[in-house]
């Protein structure tokens, strides 16, 4: 902020970000939140790519991704992050390659491990805004009760096959949380992962997207949040519906006598083995960030 | 539309396999339990994953008349009327 409490860019700045400073409700003021702000995204994959690339674009001043995969061939159909060269790296290494391609002047956070609940509290503390790109029912509830938690807005994104799913999170009582949509996840194998079911490689890009705007509002404080709604698309029919979202007082999380104070064993919780350590890039490993 | 409270039901793709493939069907009855009912008679284990054992809502499956969460209106004795939409949605976490 200057002596005139204008908002200071540097000369990049004021070009890279000019069709955002005149767009009325973003303006100097907006960029400026934007610039001064921490993102994480959970996962590089599918959802993942968009949210990023977007975020990256628009200026956010500081852009963690955590995953702990590597690029597969079988990836590129749909998460745009990564190159056919990349086949074989570390997905936050190739995540952040290309984000630097797209903008050199904001600062990248990786975090190329697993997001545990050893860890998460560590690794999300740092940032404002939570992006949830993660492909698996313990990764989402980790993510969820941490940043309830943390008090910590989460933008929450879900696909499969032709469909997807979207919602924002927002801390304190009165609104829902992930926790308040579902409240247990379904048994171990009643919900095949993508790479069992197969996943239409552009729904990813739209849903993601649809985070990244969520992310950016949330940041800059405009619009109408997707808080207390749940966005439904369906590619096939070309089709966005929304339902009612509602804070459950009984939650265990966010409600009015919270049981679950701390992270907890999610692995258990949604009734899979107690967590180990993961695999060589398996696809749907759990209490993992695969994306 | 058929008389009686035919009510339009939509099926989510996870289910689809379950109702012959289709996107959204009918189904009969006073309330939702009544219509879930019709449905699995003509679809056999098309409600397994909506319904538990003890005949109550799965906690991992929403259900929604009208958008209208019904946990939050009468769970599975909610009303519905001819013309009504009963919307299925259960959790997925896919994201890569």
């Amino acid at each position: 902020m200057s002596s005139n409490g204008f908002p200071t860019f540097t000369e990049d700045e004021v070009l890279r970000y000019s069709r955002h400073i005149i767009l009325p409700k973003i303006g100097g003021a907006g960029q400026r939140k934007l610039l001064d702000a921490k993102v994480l995204c959970v996962g590089a994959g599918g959802l993942g790519s968009p949210v990023a690339m977007y975020l990256a674009a628009a200026g956010v001043g500081t852009l963690g991704i955590v995953d702990f995969d590597r690029v597969d061939l079988t990836n590129l159909q749909r998460q745009l992050l990564h190159d056919t060269d990349d086949v074989g790296r570390p997905k936050v290494a190739s995540a952040i390659e290309r984000l630097e391609g797209i903008n050199p002047t904001i600062d990248y956070v990786p975090h190329d491990t697993v997001l545990t609940s050893d860890n998460a509290m560590d690794i999300l503390s740092g940032y404002d805004v939570v992006v949830d790109g993660s492909d698996n029912f313990p990764v989402r509830y980790l993510v969820n009760d941490a940043t309830q938690m943390l008090g910590t807005p989460l933008v929450y994104g879900s696909i499969y096959q032709f469909e997807g799913q979207a919602s924002v999170f927002l801390p304190g009582q009165g609104t829902p949380c992930y926790r308040c949509l579902f409240p247990q996840p379904p048994p171990p194998g009643a919900v095949p992962s993508c790479s069992e079911a197969g996943v239409f490689g552009v729904l990813p890009g739209i849903v993601g997207s649809i985070q990244a705007v969520e992310a950016i509002k949330v940041i800059t404080g405009i619009g109408t949040p997707l808080v207390g709604r749940l966005l439904l698309f369906d590619a096939l029919d070309m089709e966005f519906t929304s339902v009612k979202l509602r804070w459950d007082p009984a939650c265990p999380v966010c409600g009015e006598d919270p049981t679950v104070t701390e992270l907890i064993d999610y692995d258990l919780f949604c009734g899979l083995a107690p967590a180990q350590s993961p695999p060589e890039a398996e696809h749907g490993v759990r209490t993992t960030v695969e994306a | 539309m058929r008389a009686n409270g035919a009510v339009k039901v939509k099926v989510p793709t996870m289910l689809r396999a379950r109702v012959g493939g289709e996107a959204v069907v009918e189904g009969s009855g006073r309330t939702l339990r009544e219509v879930l009912g019709d449905l699995e008679r003509r679809y056999p284990g098309s409600t397994a994953t909506i319904v538990d054992q003890g005949g109550d809502l799965h906690r991992f499956v929403n259900v929604y008349v009208n958008g209208e969460d019904v946990r939050y209106l009468a769970s599975l004795e909610t009303e519905v009327a001819a013309g009504d939409t009963v919307s299925i949605l259960p959790a997925v976490a896919g994201g890569s």
